[in-house]
């Protein structure tokens, strides 16, 4: 059959063709709003970030401390029994240099995104998190990294109040 | 279990945001004859499937009984029978309407098939399932290849 | 396991793969199924139940799609399932028909998969801004690229792979696709134009990405006995697989997908495979970005960890090569309509596995792996493929 194959069943047409007259088309937005409840691990996480501070939770059957922390293991799959507050330093695990924003447009600086495995937090655990205040010819796996939070005053709970995790001095 | 007792719900964190993206769908090939047709004719096209003995309306590239691809597009008319209706008090967001708003499926003639549309020049007490209707176009340079190329069916 | 039927792949429909088709998701859908019923000889009526696979509702931007698409599907009046595990939509949607088979409940069923992602704007990937967890990734604004660009980081980081080898991958794929009548982004292309393309989220550049496309495809699956009845050349689909690891991507080492080897590992248990890379003639790993490729062979077990790279460098994975990889040509040359670009890997298998696919023919292929990925770095789903002997 495939090998038969000459024309497809397919209209091909550009960009330019559907934002045109030329065929008939229906443009629509949808308006529904929505509030995400954090539920109750990531309303305490939330709450801590308020305060500068990164907690985790540990499993007492596993031993590992979770972050972002959650009410049960999901490996175990048992409840989780104990707040554990980590550091605010950590170690980039992979990073990335984002040349596209949100809506795939282009942009001329990059966005700086790494997974930070944080300190305090079992190995290999970590978070997805920007880095800033380097240059990023310098950035490597391995590297340390601390938080630079936004002042008190104007933290509201949410994993932006870290502005970004820059290089630590050695 | 050990999670945590919330006492205030107010102490409970949320993020709010949207969904948001816009869309622009295309009408399909059967779509596009069909709003087509509407527009620059005031004409409704249906598909036929002989061997099914069906009418298809609105259109379909294919029956979906013996699927099998429909090619010829035939006219039928611009009217029909209300089949079912309903009015309507309030918009889509729960708003009051100015005036109550009659929703009907139209039953086109000649066909298996039917709109979903307005109905217009007509008191809701006096409407009837059964009562024959007709299509009452938009002038021609407002209409845009749409189902609001009819403005509304009224009492044939 | 008590399989009762043994399932046979019979047809198969594809339609073209473009970033932008006029016609409608069911309108695809039914020139995909058609086909299909066609190439096996059957009607609709023929058919006992209809498994629909679709990614997120999002790119089409119909809200429960899978019923909007049903008519188109051949589905009117029959027993319908619409699965979903995100990107690897499209292996899996033949294991759902699979379970309708193997479990003697029906003994034909369609497995259709569509997917249009042009409806949406200002870019598909919008789409993709509501995928991540509104708590604690969300409002960082991150673009979908960034897990891909920091799995592959963490990839190449672990086993010192550098970025040459990964761009080979591009070369092959596109260079596969001039042949497939469904194509995209067919191209011939070098090593230097994947290196030299725009950089889009460091290290992937544009030529390690597939495109995002409009395009459907079907699949016909019987049960042994009423296969025989419409074809002397059925293909068994004889091992499936899927596995699927937590959200908590950041959590675990990106550099080996386990759930992918969990998937495999169950499939090739059930089609009696012992040495993937010996009894495995191609295969046909997820290829969303060039690197995944790689991954996903490393998954599959057909290659050591971090040796995937260099099998490609060595011409081991081409189409004439001892373990041919992507013959189809690819999400990265025949398109990528999610659903529906898994499907086609399967598609793939089948006419490989009939000595129907042309130029794009692998030499002696008695056994094929599709696999697909998808969501936060967490679904495996895995279909191992037989010629009838």
């Amino acid at each position: 059959m495939s090998k038969d194959m000459k024309e497809l069943p397919g209209t091909p047409v550009s960009g330019k063709e559907l934002k045109s007259d030329k065929i008939i088309t229906f443009e629509w937005r949808p308006n529904a709003k929505y509030a995400w409840s954090a539920g109750i691990a990531y309303g305490r996480y939330l709450d801590e970030l308020k305060e500068g501070r990164i907690i985790g939770r540990r499993c007492s059957r596993c031993k590992r401390i979770i972050v972002p922390p959650r009410m049960f293991c999901e490996q175990c799959f048992v409840a989780t029994d104990e707040w554990v507050y980590c550091k605010d330093t950590g170690t980039v695990n992979t990073f990335s240099l984002s040349y596209l924003d949100a809506d795939a447009n282009r942009i001329k600086e990059p966005i700086l995104v790494a997974v930070i495995d944080i300190d305090g937090a079992s190995p290999g655990v970590g978070i997805l998190h920007l880095l800033g205040n380097v240059d990023p010819k310098k950035i490597d796996v391995g590297m340390k990294v601390k938080a630079v939070w936004k002042p008190p005053e104007e933290r509201e709970g949410a994993v932006t109040d870290i502005l970004y995790w820059e290089p630590m001095e050695d | 279990m050990s999670f945590d007792k919330i006492r205030d719900p107010r102490k409970i964190r949320h993020q709010i945001g949207d969904m948001e993206c816009d869309y622009i769908y295309t009408a399909g090939v059967a779509g596009e004859r069909f709003y087509i047709a509407l527009r620059d004719e005031e004409k409704l096209l249906a598909t036929r499937c002989e061997k099914c003995n069906i009418t298809f309306m609105p259109p379909r590239l294919y029956c979906d009984n013996c699927f099998t691809e429909l090619a010829s597009f035939m006219e039928v008319p611009s009217k029909g029978v209300i089949e079912s209706y309903t009015i309507t008090y309030f918009d889509r967001d729960g708003q009051a309407l100015p005036e109550p708003e009659i929703l009907a499926f139209v039953k086109i003639d000649k066909t298996d098939g039917g709109l979903i549309h307005r109905i217009g020049e007509i008191k809701p007490e006096s409407l009837k399932i059964g009562s024959k209707v007709t299509a009452v176009f938009e002038a021609k340079k407002e209409r845009k290849g749409a189902l609001t190329d009819i403005k509304y069916f009224k009492p044939a | 396991m008590n399989i009762r039927k043994r399932v046979a792949v019979i047809g198969a429909g594809i339609t073209l793969y473009r970033r932008r088709l006029k016609e409608s998701g069911k309108e695809l859908s039914f020139y995909a199924a058609n086909m299909a019923l066609e190439s096996a000889g059957m009607s609709r009526n023929e058919i006992d139940s209809v498994v629909m696979g679709t990614a997120p509702d999002a790119f089409d931007g119909i809200h429960m799609k899978s019923e909007n698409l049903l008519d188109g599907a051949g589905a009117t009046q029959k027993p319908y399932t619409h699965v979903y595990v995100g990107g690897g939509t499209g292996v899996f949607a033949p294991i759902g028909g699979w379970w309708h088979i193997a479990s003697g409940m029906h003994d034909t069923c369609l497995v259709v998969c569509e997917e249009k992602m042009s409806p949406c704007f200002p870019h598909p990937q919008t789409a993709f801004r509501s995928i991540w967890d509104p708590i604690i990734s969300r409002p960082l604004n991150p673009n979908l690229v960034w897990i891909f660009a920091l799995e592959m980081h963490r990839y190449m980081k672990v086993h010192g792979i550098p970025k040459e080898h990964i761009a080979q991958v591009a070369v092959k794929n596109k260079g596969n696709a001039l042949d497939h009548p469904s194509a995209q982004l067919a191209a011939k292309i070098t090593v230097d134009d994947v290196l030299n393309s725009e950089i889009m989220v460091y290290p992937v550049n544009r030529l390690d990405i597939s495109p995002p496309s409009d395009g459907a495809a079907a699949l016909i699956l019987a049960s042994e006995d009423v296969a025989r009845k419409y074809t002397d050349a059925p293909v068994w689909l004889d091992g499936v697989g899927w596995s699927l690891d937590s959200a908590y991507w950041t959590n675990r080492d990106l550099y080996f997908p386990q759930y992918v080897a969990k998937a495999a590992k169950m499939a090739y248990k059930m089609a009696k495979i012992n040495d993937p890379p010996q009894e495995v003639s191609f295969a046909e790993p997820y290829d969303p970005f060039t690197y995944k490729e790689l991954h996903h062979m490393e998954g599959l077990l057909l290659a050591e960890k971090g040796q995937a790279p260099k099998l490609t460098v060595e011409g081991v994975t081409a189409r004439d090569g001892d373990l041919p990889i992507c013959p189809s040509g690819g999400l990265l040359g025949v398109g990528n309509p999610i659903a529906a670009a898994g499907l086609m890997k399967c598609c793939e298998a089948f006419w490989q596995l009939r000595d129907e696919a042309g130029k794009r023919q692998v030499p002696k292929a008695e056994t094929g792996v599709c696999q697909a990925w998808g969501d936060l770095m967490q679904v495996g789903t895995v279909c191992v493929f037989k010629r009838d002997s």
